[in-house]
């Protein structure tokens, strides 16, 4: 996979319009019932997304990240607010968004090989046989993954198989991408090499992407935009604009005196928090 | 692959091991049977070339025709009936957790019943014709596929329903292509309980109330002491038992061939 062609382009994206965003949450709260208890998970969230940013939701386990990205994914019903994208309330799962789960070895289908779990999602989109192909070939080339077509996902490493969640969601061809936790049941080497995947694919593709992650370093080296959250219920402590330049490297991005200010930044948030919640 | 060639080479010559073991086995089994019986005057069990007599005059080929035939031909169409009501069925039911709690002690109540049970009930409404045979055989065989498609639909992962959602695809994708396939391992389960008792109920059912058939022959044998055809009949269902029950294997190894690679795997 051409790696360096695409991590070349990556500032093209940085001319966003950020006017009109592609994703408005206002004042979102979700309460679950647990027994005869309310249990109250997301407190009041606001937020937007312009068209081509990518954005970082961090925080700590169990602050109803998920949640709020399955309320945006249109899987799970807000107690209340609202979440329009592009201007279009979200009333069950919209067709411009693909969502790439954490846990891959359970979001694939291990009787479908690689290539018929990247044209699955298609069948719904009228396509003929041969445009469903050619859209899976392209996605899964765009992951390097085309001599893997015709095996089965549980052939594959962890690392190849969240690659084919990638791909079936790109092939989708959806404006944005939702991802949670999507490199979290990866070792640590496959987890650097996913994060260069996901940022040459925002950069190709021209896509906006919303990330779900509990790792500091990640959200900062990822995103354009980090959205902090804790407490509970969850709300947003503080969101944090990542001035990084482009293209963003492994080694000398996270070099930079100012990553390790941000990062510093983000984990102050998360720790204060966590020593109030003791 | 330096280390390839000698690895697998013990792996073949340890394949090859198992397959002489597999068919060691019955041969000593068959040639002691034959040894020890070759002298025998007892009536009722006499040696096994006089069976292997009978077996030749009756199976090969006379009566294959207008007994075992029959036989097979009701058992394939009753289990036929109970595969897809069953998954049918199941699927519905599966799917529909508040209609399953509902029938669900109404099957459990049915599902108690033994199909040989009704055998009285189904000779006074259906008669003795193939009909009988075949409404007997579904009824026995449906349950174990039925239950085990419940479950097996039930039991599908949450995760792989939510990028059905997610993905938003249509009702028949996700029934024939996630729900279906999800549940296949448990399905194919029930079916090969399913096969033996419908090879039960069919003998059964004609040793009661038939004209023809293995059972019939069978039973018709031990009434008029010609005690070789009777344990002719029997050996007959042996074989054609294994034989049923080593097509039912490929099958399964054919339509489950990615879970049991799964299972291989982690084993590994």
């Amino acid at each position: 996979m051409t790696k360096a062609d695409v991590m070349t382009n990556s500032l093209v994206q940085a001319n966003v319009q950020p006017s009109f965003p592609i994703l408005a949450v206002s004042d979102l709260s979700k309460t679950y019932q647990v027994g005869n208890n309310l249990r109250p998970v997301l407190g009041g969230i606001s937020l937007r997304v312009d068209r081509g940013e990518f954005v970082c939701i961090v925080g700590p386990s169990g602050a109803g990240k998920s949640t709020l990205l399955r309320c945006i994914a249109g899987l799970l019903a807000p107690s209340s607010g609202t979440i329009l994208l592009d201007g279009q309330p979200i009333h069950e799962p919209p067709p411009k968004l693909a969502v790439v789960f954490q846990d891959y070895s359970r979001s694939l289908m291990p009787w479908m090989s690689v290539a018929k779990n990247v044209t699955l999602p298609l069948r719904s989109k009228g396509y003929s046989k041969r445009e469903q192909a050619e859209r899976a070939d392209e996605a899964l080339s765009a992951v390097g993954l085309t001599d893997a077509r015709s095996q089965y996902p549980w052939q594959l490493s962890g690392g190849m198989q969240q690659r084919v969640a990638i791909a079936r969601a790109l092939a989708y061809e959806p404006e944005a991408l939702l991802m949670d936790e999507p490199f979290a049941s990866v070792d640590a080497q496959t987890r650097s090499d996913l994060e260069d995947l996901i940022l040459g694919v925002r950069d190709t593709f021209g896509m906006t992407v919303l990330l779900v992650t509990h790792d500091i370093d990640e959200s900062v080296y990822l995103a354009d935009r980090v959205v902090v959250m804790s407490g509970s219920p969850t709300m947003i402590r503080e969101e944090i604009t990542v001035d990084l330049p482009g293209p963003r490297d492994q080694v000398s991005t996270k070099l930079l005196p100012r990553f390790a200010e941000l990062r510093a930044h983000v984990m102050t948030l998360i720790r204060e928090d966590r020593v109030k919640g003791l | 692959m330096a280390l390839g060639a000698p690895f697998r080479s013990r792996i073949l010559s340890h394949r090859l091991l198992m397959l002489l073991a597999e068919v060691a086995v019955p041969t000593v089994a068959i040639v002691l049977w034959w040894v020890l019986s070759a002298n025998s005057t007892s009536l009722y069990f006499p040696p096994l070339s006089t069976i292997m007599t009978s077996f030749r005059n009756i199976w090969l080929f006379s009566h294959f025709d207008s007994d075992a035939v029959p036989s097979l031909e009701n058992l394939a169409a009753g289990f036929a009936i109970a595969t897809v009501a069953g998954i049918a069925l199941g699927l519905t039911l599966g799917l529909l957790p508040i209609l399953a709690d509902a029938v669900a002690p109404t099957v459990e109540f049915l599902r108690a019943v033994p199909g040989v049970a009704l055998l009285p009930a189904a000779l006074l409404l259906l008669g003795i014709g193939p009909e009988m045979k075949i409404s007997l055989i579904a009824y026995g065989t449906i349950w174990p596929i039925l239950l085990n498609t419940i479950d097996g639909v039930r039991g599908v992962d949450p995760v792989v329903v939510e990028v059905a959602s997610s993905y938003r695809m249509r009702r028949q994708d996700r029934i024939l292509r996630i729900v279906l396939p999800a549940a296949s391992p448990q399905i194919v389960a029930g079916m090969r309980s399913a096969l033996s008792i419908g090879i039960t109920v069919i003998i059964f059912s004609e040793m009661i109330g038939s004209t023809n058939g293995i059972g019939f022959q069978i039973l018709s044998a031990q009434h008029s002491f010609a005690v070789p055809d009777m344990w002719a009949g029997i050996v007959l269902l042996g074989i054609l038992g294994y034989l049923l029950n080593l097509a039912f294997r490929g099958f399964e190894s054919y339509l489950l061939r990615w879970h049991r690679g799964m299972q291989r795997l982690a084993r590994s």
